[in-house]
C-alpha cells in the first residue's frame, strides 16, 4: 500500500492508551470473545450488512487509538498493540535497518519508529507479547477498507496465497 | 547447517560451506548504458572477492538495474550477488525478475526492504513496499523449494538460489535485531550481509546474542565494512545515510589526522575492523562496501590478509576448468 505522507500529529489519547498495552491487550481479548459469541447472530444478519453498521465505528475507534489504516487484516495484538501499517514502509515483520540513532523513523524523522515502540510495548504484554516472533504473511491488498472484525469471523484475514500455506504458523525461537 | 544440502551451485555458497572466510564486495553501479563500465568495475573486484554485489538503486538513487548488471557479470563468468529491494516493485515484478535472473545464471540473491524514496534524488516517487524483506525471502524460497509462485502456480523449472538477507546490528531496538535475524533465517536466509560495522563492541554484543540463539550455526554472517574517505565523509555518512552508525572515537581519529592522510587512515581503520571482527565466533566473512573508492577494495582485502581467493573469475572450480572468456576485451 503506497502511503500518503500523512503528517498529522499523533493523537494524544491514542498515544496515551498505546503506552498501556496491557489494557489494550485485555480490551482486545474481550472484544474478540464478544465477536466470537455474536458470530451466529452476525452470520444470520449477513456479514455485509453488519459490516456496513460496524465500519464507521471501527474505523473511528481504531483511528483514534491506533492511527489505524484499515488494512482489514488486523495483527495489532501480535505487534505490541502498535499498528504496523503506520510504518511508512508497511513492514509487518519487524523494523528496517534505517532506524535512526534516537530510535526515530528513517522516513519521518519526527516520528518514533513504529517497531521500536512495538518491541517495547510487546515486552510489557502478558498474553500476546511473544507473537512478535510470528512470521506474518504478505498483506492482502484487497481487504483494504473492510472491517477487520468481520474478516476475522469469516476467516478472510487468515487467507494466504496457496504457495504460502503451511508457513504462517511457524514460530521461531524459544 | 540447517540447509544441509547445497542448493544453488553458487561459488559463494561453496566457499562458505567449506568454512573458508568469505569476501564479497559491492560494485559501484554505473549511470550509463555501456556494459563496459560494469566490466571495468568488476575487473577490479573479481580477483579479490568471492561475490560481487549489484545494488538495487541503493539510497533510492537510480543506476543501471541490478538484474542487468548481474546478467552482464554472469556472461563474463563472474559471481554476482543480486540485490532485490521491495521499494520499487510489487510481488508480480519481483517473482518474474527472480526467474529471469536465475535464467541468466545468477545464483545469489540478497533480499532487502530497501531505503525509502525520501533519501534519494527523486523523493516524489511512489513507494511500493508490497512485500517486506521477509516476504521476499520466503517467496524466493517457495519458488526454489516448492517449484511454485507465491500463488501456488507451478514453475516448470525452479530457480536455484542461495538466499541472503541484510541485518543491521547497529540500529535500535538492539535486543530485537538478533530476533529479527532469527525470523529471516526461518524465512529462508542462508547468508547475511550486515550494515557497515564501525562499532565493534556493539557488533560483539549482537553476535553474543546471535550465538545464544544458535543462529551462527544456521546462517553465514558476513560483516559489512568499508573505508571512510575523510572526516567529512564520515560526518556525511553518519548523518545522511540511513542506518549507519559511526562512533565518535572513529570520527575523532580521522579528525586528528592531517587532511592528506585521512584517506589512508580510513583504509587502516577498515583493515583493523576486519581483523577484529574476524576473531569473533560466528563471523563467516566480510562484505566490503567502498562507495566511490573501489580502487581501495583490493588493497584492503590484500592488506587484511584475505588473499588469495579460492576461485578466480571466469574459472570453474578445480576439476571442471574452463578457459576464461570475456564478452568484450
Amino acid at each position: 500500500m503506497p502511503l500518503s505522507t500523512d503528517d498529522r500529529p499523533r493523537t494524544t489519547i491514542g498515544s496515551w492508551l498505546r503506552d498501556r498495552p496491557r489494557w489494550l491487550e485485555r480490551a482486545y481479548r474481550l472484544t474478540h470473545r464478544l465477536f466470537v459469541r455474536l458470530h451466529p447472530l452476525i452470520r444470520r444478519l449477513g456479514y455485509g450488512r453488519v459490516e456496513r453498521w460496524l465500519l464507521p465505528g471501527e474505523d473511528l475507534g481504531k483511528k483514534i487509538v491506533f492511527d489505524c489504516r484499515m488494512c482489514g487484516q488486523c495483527i495489532l495484538h501480535s505487534t505490541g498493540m502498535t499498528c504496523p501499517m503506520t510504518c511508512p514502509k508497511n513492514l509487518r515483520n519487524g523494523p528496517c535497518g534505517g532506524v535512526r540513532a534516537n530510535g526515530h523513523c528513517e522516513v519521518k524523522p519526527e516520528m518514533m519508529c513504529v517497531w521500536v515502540e512495538a518491541y517495547e510495548r510487546s515486552q510489557k504484554m502478558a498474553t500476546y507479547g511473544d507473537e512478535m516472533m510470528l512470521l506474518q504473511p504478505p498483506v492482502n491488498r484487497r481487504l483494504q477498507g473492510s472491517s477487520a472484525w468481520i474478516n476475522m469471523l469469516t476467516g478472510e484475514d487468515k487467507e494466504v496465497p496457496a504457495g504460502w500455506v503451511g508457513i504462517e504458523k511457524i514460530e521461531i525461537g524459544d | 547447517m540447517v540447509n544441509s544440502e547445497e542448493t544453488s551451485g553458487s561459488r559463494l555458497e561453496r566457499v562458505l560451506r567449506a568454512g573458508r572466510f568469505a569476501v564479497t564486495a559491492e560494485l559501484d553501479p554505473p549511470d550509463s548504458a555501456d556494459p563496459q563500465e560494469v566490466y571495468s568495475a568488476a575487473l577490479v573486484l573479481s580477483s579479490v572477492c568471492d561475490g560481487i554485489n549489484a545494488t538495487d538503486a541503493s539510497g533510492a538513487h537510480c543506476h543501471m538495474s541490478s538484474v542487468a548488471i548481474c546478467a552482464l557479470l554472469t556472461r563474463a563468468g563472474y559471481e554476482p550477488v543480486y540485490q532485490v529491494s521491495c521499494r520499487d516493485r510489487n510481488r508480480i515484478a519481483i517473482q518474474g525478475d527472480l526467474l529471469g535472473a536465475a535464467a541468466m545464471g545468477v545464483r545469489n540473491v540478497l533480499c532487502l526492504t530497501g531505503d525509502d524514496v525520501i533519501v534519494g534524488d527523486q523523493p516524489e516517487a511512489k513507494r511500493v513496499f508490497d512485500f517486506d524483506s521477509i516476504h521476499l525471502l520466503r517467496t524466493a524460497a517457495i519458488m526454489r523449494d516448492r517449484g511454485q509462485f507465491l500463488s501456488g502456480r507451478e514453475l516448470t523449472t525452479p530457480p536455484r538460489l542461495f538466499l541472503g538477507a541484510a541485518s543491521n546490528p547497529f540500529a535500535r531496538p538492539y535486543k530485537w535485531r538478533p530476533l529479527r535475524l532469527a525470523k529471516k533465517v526461518e524465512a529462508g536466509a542462508q547468508f547475511i550481509q550486515t550494515q557497515y560495522c564501525f562499532d565493534v563492541p556493539r557488533f560483539r554484543a549482537f553476535m553474543e546474542q546471535v550465538r545464544d540463539l544458535g543462529l551462527h550455526e544456521k546462517v553465514h554472517i558476513l560483516v559489512g565494512v568499508g573505508p571512510l574517505r575523510s572526516e567529512r565523509a564520515a560526518e556525511y555518512m553518519r548523518t545522511r545515510v540511513p542506518g549507519v552508525r559511526i562512533p565518535d572515537p572513529v570520527v575523532e581519529r580521522l579528525r586528528k589526522t592531517p587532511k592528506k592522510l585521512q584517506r589512508e587512515e580510513g583504509k587502516q581503520i577498515c583493515i583493523e575492523i576486519i581483523q577484529q571482527v574476524r576473531e569473533i565466533e560466528g563471523v563467516a566473512g566480510v562484505h566490503v562496501m567502498a562507495y566511490r573508492q573501489e580502487e581501495l577494495v583490493a588493497e584492503i582485502i590484500e592488506e587484511a590478509g584475505l588473499l588469495p581467493r579460492p576461485y578466480q573469475p571466469g574459472v570453474e572450480p578445480p576439476g571442471r576448468q574452463r578457459p576464461r572468456r570475456h564478452p568484450r576485451e
